[in-house]
């Protein structure tokens, strides 16, 4: 139990004042602006708005600053801005077949329609610090043209090309394409959970654990063995049906990273062997988020499969309830905030403790130290 | 204009099955809106605050509904095809204006720039009143797909051909 302490104001204004100060740092030094941050820090910025669950470049920007860096203080700034804003509407499912894409590649398949698009990537580099970057800063450089711009449809790579010769599971559209979608955000999660709550939950969860969960699936701890069918990375339009419309409007692109992945297959008596699939899908581009969630969305998917439950990725409560870097940092952190009273509690109980056992054991010692007659003899 | 129906502040639902399906057809004035809407929706505020001061800096027009800063919660499918899910919300602008002969436009914008929402709101009036900001749409619209084709041939640049090599030992 937590008891609420008062006081301490003048220390506490003054600790935001001293921290203030840290975070501009030496004045010699020019200050660093939003802009800046939206620029040059992008997937700073991406991160922030996937695990803060709202896309604006903007405000991640203004909340990495005000954070002095710290991405899930970041975070936790941006779940509570969007607390206090309406939501307008629902948008229609976006189409990532029809994203412009910057980046697409498939590790499966080599030759494939439309090309391997390696887009902006870390993937190839030496990995070698540029000192250059630090000593005279770089020029800004601009990226070679290609002849032809890339196609403006590239295929799936699971969808169009697998799933041709039936190959690959379908992805189970449900009937009732009407059918109400889970909302975390709105109601209280419960479990066992659907596919949909669980992909909300996955999106916005912390990279670093997904990564890790996803990474105990490879090492074992769920067989599922996965190949990542194609990642795309790219900017969509978003669509909305405003009521006092009555038609679907194009609000603007956002970005997104996409990844499929082909898992161990499966067949059955009725049914021929065919590989079945994990999804991620995060805001911005972030490649490490999306393949570590599609390896959990795979390994969750346990119970569909009828796979035996062997590793804490396949637990969707397990997961779903640790995911989330708010939550978790919350509560991880909170036992530093004050709990004298509960402390005290604990305190009393150990000396009450205490007393008793010393006293039975006092009183245990003068019961041997009595002389024993029958004992003598 | 049709009429305006009141918006809420509550929570958005989705009971509706028509505003969940893909797009469905519709008629070509539709059509067109639809074009420029999405095309003023990724215009910067600054662009069309000087288109409209110079072109109609003197036309009388009132708000209908005051910019307001919301969010729209972008869904997803499962496998990209599959099953619907809640992927996270984007902060999104709307305006409603109405011109002096009591033409009504909208707008609904990305990000919480309330002056992009209401020139865009304003150039949505325009249009359907009159059609008069028709060769300003178009050029912003070839202007965004240059932009576009430019950005995807800096991307084609990086298009590779992987090759597997035979090894030694096989030979």
């Amino acid at each position: 139990m937590y008891v609420a302490v008062k006081g301490g104001e003048r220390a506490i204004n003054n600790a935001h004042r001293l921290l203030a100060e840290q975070r501009r740092g030496d004045k010699k030094v020019a200050e660093i602006q939003t802009d800046q941050i939206e620029q040059q820090l992008s997937l700073s910025v991406t991160r922030v708005m996937a695990e803060g669950s709202l896309y604006d470049r903007d405000l991640a920007a203004l909340a990495i600053k005000q954070a002095r860096g710290d991405l899930i203080e970041a975070i936790f700034l941006m779940r509570a801005y969007r607390t206090t804003l309406p939501r307008f509407a629902f948008s229609k499912p976006i189409k990532t077949a029809d994203m412009d894409i910057s980046r697409r590649i498939s590790a499966t398949f080599k030759d494939l329609p439309g090309g391997q698009i390696l887009g902006p990537t870390f993937d190839y580099t030496h990995r070698l610090l540029d000192f250059t970057l630090m000593a005279n800063g770089e020029e800004p450089l601009d990226a070679p043209c290609g002849e032809h711009p890339v196609d403006d449809h590239m295929p799936r790579v699971l969808d169009d090309i697998l799933n041709d010769e039936g190959l690959i599971q379908d992805e189970p559209v449900p009937v009732d394409d009407t059918a109400p979608v889970a909302d975390l955000t709105r109601e209280p999660v419960k479990f066992p959970a659907g596919r949909d709550l669980r992909l909300q939950n996955l999106s916005r969860g912390d990279e670093g654990f997904v990564l890790a969960l996803g990474y105990s699936t490879q090492r074992g701890y769920a067989n599922s063995h996965a190949f990542v069918g194609e990642i795309r990375y790219g900017s969509v339009s978003v669509e909305i049906e405003p009521e006092e419309l009555g038609f679907a409007i194009d609000i603007g692109d956002i970005e997104l990273t996409e990844c499929e992945t082909v898992n161990k297959f499966k067949g059955s008596k009725t049914k021929l062997p065919q590989f079945t699939r994990g999804y991620g899908l995060v805001f911005g581009q972030n490649e490490r988020k999306a393949i570590s969630m599609a390896l959990v969305d795979r390994a969750m998917r346990a119970d569909e499969m009828g796979e035996q439950i062997m590793g804490p990725a396949q637990d969707s409560e397990f997961v779903m309830e640790h995911s989330d870097n708010v939550q978790s940092t919350g509560f991880v952190e909170h036992i530093k905030l004050p709990h004298y009273v509960d402390f005290q509690g604990e305190l009393e109980l150990v000396r009450r403790m205490r007393t008793e056992v010393e006293e039975r054991l006092a009183k245990l010692d003068t019961e041997t130290a009595r002389p024993q007659p029958e004992a003598a003899e | 204009m049709t009429a305006h129906t009141a918006w809420t502040d509550g929570p958005a639902q989705d009971h509706n099955p028509l505003h969940q399906n893909q797009t469905e057809p519709v008629d070509q004035a539709t059509a067109a809106r639809q074009r420029w809407m999405s095309v003023l929706a990724r215009t910067p505020r600054a662009t069309l605050e000087s288109e409209w001061t110079t072109r109609y800096g003197d036309q009388n027009w009132s708000l209908l509904r005051e910019p307001q800063i919301g969010m729209v919660m972008v869904r997803g499918r499962a496998g990209g095809a599959g099953q619907r899910f809640n992927l996270g919300e984007m902060t999104v602008t709307r305006c409603a204006v109405t011109l002096s002969d009591g033409t009504v436009g909208h707008a609904y914008v990305k990000g919480r720039d309330r002056l992009q929402a209401q020139y865009a709101a304003l150039f949505d009036a325009v249009m359907l009143r009159d059609g008069s900001a028709g060769d300003f749409i178009d050029d912003l619209a070839s202007a965004q797909a240059d932009a576009k084709r430019d950005h995807a041939r800096k991307v084609a640049a990086t298009k590779v051909d992987f090759f597997t090599l035979v090894r030694g030992e096989d030979e």
